[in-house]
């Protein structure tokens, strides 16, 4: 009968996070229409290496399987992407799974994206609209900037970026692109726009948009191609703006 | 602002590098381009800028303490990145490679040519023609200037570059792209100066 069609899969693979990384191998049945996260739950059900020895099943991060949630990311045949849209017919085989290693590593392919998170934090990444009494209806947005917005609104902190940066390392502290962009974003919203210099003041402190070297490697990398250069740029401009306001400028707020 | 001074120091970084020290870097290319018409002319352009009023004012604070900052802080900020070229192979991660390993072999180069010449000056000798063609008399030496200055002008013309982003003059993609050509014809353009200039002194 006619040989039977495998995936061979080489999966960097780590025990602890402070364990040492090793490289596992992989030879799982294909089936048509497999993504990587189907491969990983192939190994999962049948925890197998290709020596046919018995190992641990691959641990990795995942929710939505479709490209919103972040979750999923890893480095795939060397670029970081969502292994969830990584369809299997179209990758080069061996198929290598390495996780993002701009984060702490967790376990085999998942990682600690906290500081995402906290930069959001940091950054003041959300329109204030609680009150003591009812604020009422905020101010309407124009339809051809709410469609704008919407573009910088896909992020979905999934750290591809931050990946992709040569300037976010264990050397430098820098908060990277993504939680950059959504200053622009909530910036740009007429209700957000009220807590604009605490924003840009954020970004204007230690890690912040200065550290940026302009090596544009996050917005090849995007995902969801957001034009996170372009928002680096932007808000370059208005931390010019806001640098001389404070210098210059009164002691109005 | 105390405590916070990541920005300042990185803004500061970034204007030095056009404002002074690019803009000395272009009168001196220019100044040194006399060469070209004999050691004569050279002579009277190099005299002219030895004996500006106020020259030590001029060197210290047009010259040496901006270049001082500027490459200190330049090192420091190429030491913090992680290249990743191999991985993100992107025309703008080459050129953001290029701009670190630019800086440092003109680190290099300007501290042994001042070494060579101003320092020389300060202990008594005279920077004229001579000077420069008994150093550059030298193939290697010669070698050396021309790649000292190719990558001197190499850093500017891109350091350009990343300064009308960083300062919020060109934002969009396509003012970037081109900023891109602009500044590659700076680039060309210096270079050709630079090296026509050595090249009438070997």
């Amino acid at each position: 009968m006619s040989e039977k069609k495998t995936i061979r899969l080489i999966v960097t693979r780590q025990d602890r996070p402070d364990s040492a990384p090793y490289e596992e191998e992989f030879e799982i049945p294909y089936r048509p229409n497999m993504n990587v996260i189907s491969a990983l739950m192939e190994i999962r059900r049948n925890p197998v290496n290709a020596k046919g020895e018995k190992t641990t099943p691959v641990t990795w991060d995942m929710n939505c399987l479709e490209e919103v949630c972040g979750a999923c990311s890893m480095v795939i045949n060397g670029k970081p992407r969502q292994s969830c849209t990584a369809l299997i017919d179209k990758l080069e085989q061996p198929i290598r799974l390495e996780p993002m290693r701009t984060f702490p590593v967790v376990r085999d392919l998942q990682v600690d994206r906290s500081r995402m998170f906290d930069s959001l934090k940091k950054v003041k990444a959300w329109i204030p609209i609680d009150g003591t009494y009812d604020l009422g209806p905020g101010p309407r947005m124009p339809e051809r900037k709410r469609q704008w917005a919407y573009e910088l609104s896909k992020c979905m902190t999934c750290g591809v970026c931050l990946e992709a940066c040569p300037n976010v390392n264990s050397k430098s502290n820098f908060i990277g692109p993504a939680p950059l962009s959504q200053v622009r974003l909530f910036n740009a919203h007429p209700t957000g726009a009220m807590h604009k210099a605490e924003r840009l003041a954020a970004i204007m402190g230690d890690g912040g948009l200065a550290n940026c070297g302009n090596s544009q490697n996050c917005v090849q990398s995007c995902p969801k191609g957001i034009p996170l250069t372009t928002s680096i740029a932007a808000l370059n401009r208005e931390a010019t703006i806001q640098m001389f306001r404070n210098f210059f400028g009164s002691d109005e707020v | 602002m105390a405590g916070n001074r990541e920005f300042f120091y990185r803004r500061l970084h970034s204007l030095l590098g056009v404002i002074p020290v690019g803009i000395f870097l272009t009168q001196h290319l220019v100044v040194n381009y006399f060469a070209t018409r004999g050691p004569e002319a050279f002579n009277r352009a190099a005299s002219f800028m030895a004996n500006l009023p106020f020259r030590y004012f001029l060197e210290i604070f047009i010259i040496f303490l901006p270049l001082l900052f500027h490459a200190i802080y330049g090192l420091y900020i190429a030491f913090t990145a992680q290249n990743n070229v191999s991985r993100y192979g992107y025309f703008r991660n080459w050129m953001f490679v290029l701009q670190r390993l630019t800086g440092i072999v003109t680190l290099i180069f300007v501290t042994w040519h001042v070494w060579e010449t101003r320092v020389q000056a300060a202990f008594g000798a005279e920077v004229n023609y001579e000077m420069v063609a008994n150093i550059v008399d030298n193939p290697l030496m010669l070698a050396f200037y021309i790649v000292g200055i190719v990558s001197t002008v190499f850093h500017f013309a891109n350091g350009l570059w990343s300064f009308c982003v960083s300062w919020g003059l060109t934002v969009t993609p396509r003012s970037q792209q081109i900023f891109t050509y602009v500044t590659m014809v700076i680039f060309v353009a210096l270079s050709i100066v630079g090296i026509r200039a050595i090249l009438a002194f070997a």
